[in-house]
Order: structure tokens, then sequence, then C-alpha cells
């Protein structure tokens, strides 16, 4: 298992460089640069510039400046945000974005697995019904609705919860981020966990159980929904990723100081270094909840062997 | 039970008089400053920010009029060149230092250091070398700025600039606490590093989240800045801020969105501030050699079919108000009444025949001109383009949008790219027309169509010599005549600022310069 899990890390890093590499020289593809504003700058001033961020030399040897720093663990000035190095800007935002991000997903995998296990319980009941739909409504409406709509009903017209802004300390204030970025994953998961249930409750070694005359609970709690919630950990791995890298919608309606903004900021800022930052660190995330999504498997499905 | 529960009522009453004792304001901003280095800004939501934090040689009051800061007086030389600073006693930095002449001249000397690479330098040219010490063809000792002693500060100009005393109120003229940005060189901004001489000094800097800045004792006239916290808070999402203006959370947002407008106009009549503002958003018009654009008659009878009334009150519903010269109305040291397009109080179906007429003089028949109207991805800028081309095709000018994405945008027009009709804003520094009038010079980077005028050129050399106001302002308006005859820049509207203020909020005077220090306000 450990040797297994070195061997994964390991792969990774050609992988997390290739990704590196591809997006540093597709980021300066784009026309412009992180100096072109709308407010022009003067050609003189810019070369300034360009010589004080090292824009000037040549882009092999920018992209090697760059590897060597990346090594070192920095990863660069930011362009758009002078008084911040990209460190800086994660050191402060990463945690907030982990913290909202990892409670949402609890949250989601809670509330998903409890409906879904529910709703195949009772198959094809009215609960089953309402459920379905409900999760159908929650995939199909956008964060970019659901999350205007909380500001403004539990914040503007009944006035409990903060319409906006953050507080490390107050969680009144993480209340509505978390809700609404978990609202559409209780969907997928309860509905990937009702399938799966359904599909196991019929499955061999559940039948088995029922024959030793376990009782229900042992049943469905135990052998079931083991076998069941296979589906749901593969989904959970890149969603986790996913959402404890930010998220650009929930971060700009709420106003929160996540990373999810970076990446839209420094793309559309040519914000080098920023854009790059976020890549890493996405990347790093993508594969480490990989990693654990294996891991797990070889927990839950005792047909799963690592050696 | 109950007995916690009126206990923890206590305790919530208690840190609520707590809380009232200080008083707190919630601002928002466009978005958070690129850097609180002003020698690195050039930005509006950078200036509000940096407006609390310094005080510089002249400030802006409540007004938005210049008015002597961290200078108590001053005397200018005969020929206009030789500005001697007094500075006040009792000017000092928010770490109990006395503000010293030697404080502005190590700004100002940084600033034009070509190592600096101050992206705004060029707004201080009017001072004697300047550009050669900025370009580094001087030594940076050559600049025309002198502490004579700590409180005697001398700048000589290399032309009258009767604007130089509004400049000066340009985050670009704040002084810097020269130990502590000699201490820390780049890092002076970090909070707990940063010294200010403004009514404000910084407590902390969360990118994404807020700038809170609290009272500075220090300052000169800390007995009557009456808010002692300031949290500046970013809204890249207009309609957030509104949300948290209806819920209390936010006392002045600095933008409303546009689309909410007609709901805003209903339920918030007494908090929307929709006042001129010194902007004009006008249409670049450039096109290929040999184009029938680069016809000043064909430039004009464009020009005339846009219907401005139309754009102002249905596309920016009235955030914006109709345009008819590129220097906008208000402005200080301009003449009376300042040219204007001619047909501006013309019928728009006289205007459509007179357009006709003038297209046939340039032998442009109906059908054969097609133009390509280019602009940076935003709703406003996509609707005002469709309505532009709307209007051409009423004269038979085909016309077809070009959606581009803002750096690749500015980018493509600094860099001389081929378009047909672009679209550009322009915010003014300062108030004075030469602010406005010098974009269409020749050479000047921010001459997007490239237009070049051998008589608008010497008009504006004559004006930057001339000392005598009037003659100057009649001299800049001569050349504004003739930008407006040739229209290589079509001016569509004027500016407006736009912001919600709570009914609680004193102190806040809506003015041309959307200029609204927290100095200056109140909370009651």
């Amino acid at each position: 298992m450990l040797s297994y899990t070195l061997r994964r890390l390991a792969g990774a890093i050609p992988t997390i460089f290739i990704i590196v590499t591809l997006t540093f020289f597709m980021i300066r593809l784009a026309p412009g640069g992180p100096f072109d504003l709308e407010r022009p700058i003067d050609p003189l001033i810019m070369l300034n510039l360009q010589r004080a961020y090292g824009l000037d030399q040549p882009l092999w040897q920018q992209y090697l400046t760059y590897l060597g720093n990346l090594l070192q663990g920095d990863l660069g000035p930011s362009f758009a945000r002078r008084d911040f190095t990209v460190n800086d800007l994660f050191a402060a935002g990463l945690p907030v974005s982990v913290m909202l991000g990892g409670l949402a997903l609890g949250l989601a995998a809670v509330l998903g697995t409890f409906f879904g296990t529910i709703a195949a319980l009772r198959q094809n009941s009215w609960l089953d019904y309402t459920i379905v739909a409900l999760a159908t409504f929650g995939i199909t409406t956008p964060n970019f609705v659901v999350a205007p709509l909380l500001s403004l009903i539990f914040g503007v017209i009944l006035g409990v919860l903060p319409a906006g802004g953050w507080s490390d300390a107050d969680p009144r204030y993480w209340v509505l981020p978390i809700v609404t970025l978990a609202l559409p994953q209780v969907a997928v998961i309860a509905r990937l966990v009702r399938g799966a249930t359904v599909e196991a409750l019929r499955a061999n070694h559940v039948r088995t159980a029922r024959a030793y005359g376990l009782p229900a609970r042992v049943v469905v709690g135990v052998h079931a929904l083991r076998a069941a919630l296979l589906p749901a950990v593969s989904y959970l791995g890149p969603t986790a990723a996913a959402l404890m890298t930010g998220s650009v919608v929930v971060e700009t309606i709420f106003g929160i100081p996540g990373i999810g903004r970076y990446f839209v900021q420094g793309a559309l800022g040519r914000d080098y270094t920023l854009v790059m930052g976020t890549v890493v660190v996405i990347a790093i995330f993508v594969v480490v909840f990989n990693l654990l999504v294996d891991l797990a498997y070889a927990w839950l499905d005792p047909r799963v062997r690592y050696d | 039970m109950t007995k916690h529960l009126l206990l923890s009522t206590t305790a919530l009453l208690f840190s609520a008089g707590l809380a009232s004792a200080e008083v707190v304001l919630n601002r928002g901003n466009d978005t958070d400053p690129a850097t609180l280095d002003h020698h690195r800004t050039s930005t509006v939501a950078e200036g509000n920010v940096l407006r609390d934090l310094y005080e510089g040689l002249t400030v802006q009051n409540g007004k938005g009029e210049a008015v002597p800061g961290a200078a108590e007086s001053w005397t200018v030389s005969d020929d206009g060149l030789v500005y001697t600073f007094k500075l006040r006693d009792d000017a000092k930095w928010s770490n109990g230092d006395p503000v010293t002449a030697e404080d502005f001249a190590f700004a100002f000397t940084r600033i034009m250091d070509p190592a600096t690479a101050a992206g705004y330098a060029s707004i201080l040219y009017a001072i004697k070398n300047a550009e050669e010490v900025n370009t580094g063809k001087l030594p940076l000792d050559q600049l025309g700025v002198k502490a004579v002693d700590a409180q005697t500060l001398e700048i000589t100009l290399h032309t009258p600039t009767p604007y130089f005393l509004e400049l000066l109120t340009h985050q670009t003229g704040y002084p810097l606490h020269k130990a502590s940005v000699e201490a820390n060189g780049d890092k002076y901004t970090q909070a707990g590093t940063m010294v200010t001489n403004g009514a404000y000094k910084l407590v902390s800097f969360q990118p994404n989240d807020k700038i809170v800045m609290a009272k500075n004792e220090h300052f000169h006239d800390a007995a009557n800045v009456k808010i002692d916290t300031v949290n500046w808070i970013p809204f890249e999402d207009r309609a957030a801020c509104l949300r948290r203006f209806e819920a209390g959370e936010v006392q002045i947002c600095s933008d409303v969105p546009g689309e909410q407008m007609d709901y805003v106009k209903e339920k918030l009549p007494d908090a929307l501030r929709i006042a001129p503002y010194l902007g004009t958003y006008y249409l670049p018009v450039k096109g290929k050699e040999g184009s029938p654009l680069k016809d000043p008659k064909v430039r004009q009878a464009i020009s005339m079919v846009i219907d401005r009334e139309f754009l102002a009150s249905e596309v920016w519903q009235d955030t914006m108000l109709p345009g008819w010269s590129l220097v906008p109305p208000g402005i200080v040291n301009y003449v009376d009444d300042a040219p204007m397009l001619p047909y501006k109080d013309q019928d728009p179906l006289d205007r459509e025949d007179a357009a006709k007429k003038l297209l046939e003089e340039a032998g442009v028949a109906e059908g054969s001109l097609s133009v390509e109207l280019l602009f940076n991805t935003s709703e406003n800028n996509k609707n005002t383009m469709a309505a532009v081309a709307d209007a051409v095709s009423a004269i038979g000018i085909k016309a077809t949008l070009n959606e581009t994405e803002g750096a690749t945008y500015f980018n493509y027009l600094r860099e001389d790219g081929p378009y047909d009709i672009a679209r550009a804003g322009w915010i003014g520094d300062y108030n004075d027309p030469q602010n406005f009038l010098f974009l269409m010079q020749s050479g000047v980077s921010f001459n997007y169509p490239k237009w070049s005028n051998a008589d608008y050129d010497a008009l504006m050399d004559k004006a930057a010599v001339t000392a005598d106001l009037t003659e100057r302002a009649r001299i800049m308006a001569e050349a504004e005549q003739i930008f407006l005859n040739e229209v290589p820049a079509i001016p569509i509207l004027y500016y407006s600022s736009r912001a919600l203020v709570a009914p609680q909020v004193g102190g806040y005077e809506d003015n041309l310069m959307d200029a609204h220090g927290t100095r200056w306000l109140s909370l009651n």
C-alpha cells in the first residue's frame, strides 16, 4: 500500500511538469500582456516594466527561471497584484477555499448519501420521485442563480444571515456559500447513491447476507451501502479537487477571498505567474484526490488490492 | 436556559454598545488596487483608496476642489515656472514623524526614476527635466524639485502649467516616508510597515476581501475626521454591492448595476447618486489607407446619425449623458461656450438627410461602405456598438461587430493594429481641458486613430506656453473646434458617476471629479 502510494506520487511529477510546461507557453500565446490596461502605458515605461519583471528575456530563459523557482516552491511575484507574491496570495486564499469546499463536500456527501439511500429503499414511491425530481432541479440550477437568490432571501429580505462578505471567525458568513456549493453536489451524489443502492440491493452478496438472517439495517448499512458508495466515491475525487480550489462564481457573488477568482482574474489580466500558480495548485489537488479515491476503493471493495 | 439567554442578550447589547463607540464605514470600490505603491497606480479605484492614505501638497475637498493639503501656502514666480510651497508645521506621518520637504522631493524623484517603472510618471512631465530623467537621458538630481529646507519645497516647471495645483491632487503627487521606503524597498506597502500622512493608516489588506484603514491620530486635522475605521470592499459584481447595501452591510457603493437601474430608481431613489463626471466615451475612427473613413465628411456623416439620446437613456439607463465634444462640460480653465458638434440640437431626421448629403459629396454610394466596429467585452459596449451599427445602416453603411477581450483589445490599439471604428473612454486625471485635448496630439500613444493635424498640434503647443488663462482657454477651444470639424474620433457620451450612498452618510457631495475622501464624510 505504501509503496503503491509512493509510486503514484512519483508518477505525478512528470504529469505536473507537462501541465506546467503547456500552461506556460499557452498563456504566452494569448495576445497582450500584464501591462495592457484601458489606460495605456507609455512605450518607454512599458520597456522599464518588462525589464523589471524579466519579461524582456527570451521566452525559453523565462521558462527555465520559472521552473527553477517552482522547484524551490517559489511561484513568483503577481503582476496584477503587485504588493503580493503568488505564494502570499495562496497562503491567504487557499485555507478559505479549502475550508469552504471541504465543508460543502462533507455536507453534500452526508445529505446525498442519506437521500439517495432513502430513495433506493423506497424505490418508485412518492418519496423516491420527490427526491429524484429535487435532485434533477438541483443539478440543472446553476450556482449563479442560486447564490444571488440565497443572498437576497436570507441576507436582504429576511436579514438573518450576511448578504455577502467574509469573516474567518464568524460562521454566519460561511453558511450561504457552503449551501450554494453543496446543493448541486447533494443532487448528484443522491442520484449516484440511489442508482448504485438499487443495484446493490439485488447483488449476490446482499442476498447471501439476507439469507443469513442478518437484520435489515446491517444488510443495508454495511453490505449494500458499501458497494453502493463506490460510484459516489469516484465522483467525489475530482469534485473535492474542484470545490477546494474555489469557485469563481460563488466567490464573486458573496465576496469571498478564496483562490477561485485568481484563475479567471489571472487569465484575463495576463497575470502569468498567478495563472501558473493556480494551475499548479489545481493539478496537485486533482492528483492527490484521485490517489485518495483509489485508496478508498481498496478499503471499500474487498476485491481491490494494491500490492 | 432563560438566564443563559438573558446573559447572552446582555452581552450582545454590551458589545453593540462598544461597537457604536467606534464609527465604521463600509465602502464599496470598483476593484482592488493593483498596489498601494502610488507610483505604480493609475486607476480610479486605486485613487479612491490612496486618497484616504495620503495627503498631497494640495488635496481635493469634499466638493472635489483643489485646496491646500500638506502645503499651507505657496508662491508662484511671475513667469509661472517656479512654485515654492510652504509645508504645514503640524503635518505628520502616521508614526509621528514630521512630513518634510525632503519626503516630497524623495517621492518626486522616485516616480521619475526609470528603475521604478512608474506607469503614470508622464502625468508629471510638466516638471522641469522630468521627461529626460524618466527616460534616462539625465541623472535623477537634475529633476526640477528641490527641498530648500525642512518645510520649503521648490518645484520648477518647464512650461507654465495653470493646472499644476489641480495636478498635485492626483495620487502621483503624494509624498513618501523616505526612511521607511528606503528601509523596506518595494515592500514598504505592507500593513504594519506602511507609513502614510493622510487621514487614515493601513491596518490590513486582504485581496478580494477588504482593505481596512484606521484613523491616523497624528493627522493634522484628526479632530475633524469623524469616521474611525473605513473598510474598502472590492465589488467586481455590482449587483453584490447592491444586495449588501440593501442589507445594510455597506453604506456606499461606488457603482450601480446598469441592468438593475429601474429597480434602484424605484426602490432607492434617495440613495442613488448620478452626477456629471469628468470623462468622455468616444469612437476613434481609423480605416485603412485610402478608405472613405479617411475623409472627414464621411466621419461627420457617421457622427451625425448616431442617436446619442437613445444611447444615454436606453442603453446606459441615464448613467451617461449625450456627448457632443471631447472635453466634457463643467471643466475649469475653459471657455464658457465650449465648442460642440454643430448638429447637437438638430432634429434627428434632418441630421440623417444632412448625413446622406455629406456621403454623396464624398462619393460614397449607398451600400458601398462596410465598417467593422471593434470594442472590448462588456454588455454596455456591445449594446452601444449595436446601436451605432443600426444608426449607420440608415445612411447605407453596413457595420459588423467585433468583440475582443480586454487585454487583447488594449494591446491591439496600442500596437497600432488596423481597425475601422473602435471605442475608448477617458476619465480626466485633473480638471483641465488639456487632459482631454492632448489625447489627439500627434505622437501621443493614446492617439488611437493616429490622427495628425499640424494646426491642432501648433495650437496645443501655443496653449502650453500661454500663462494667461483666458487666452489659453480660447486657444484650446480653437484646437477643439479643429478636432470637431475633422472628428478623427467621434465623441458620443459623457460619463456620469453613479453611486449608492446611504442616508446616514453625511458630507458626501456629488462632484465632477467623483472624489469623496473619507475624511470629509460622517456617519449618523
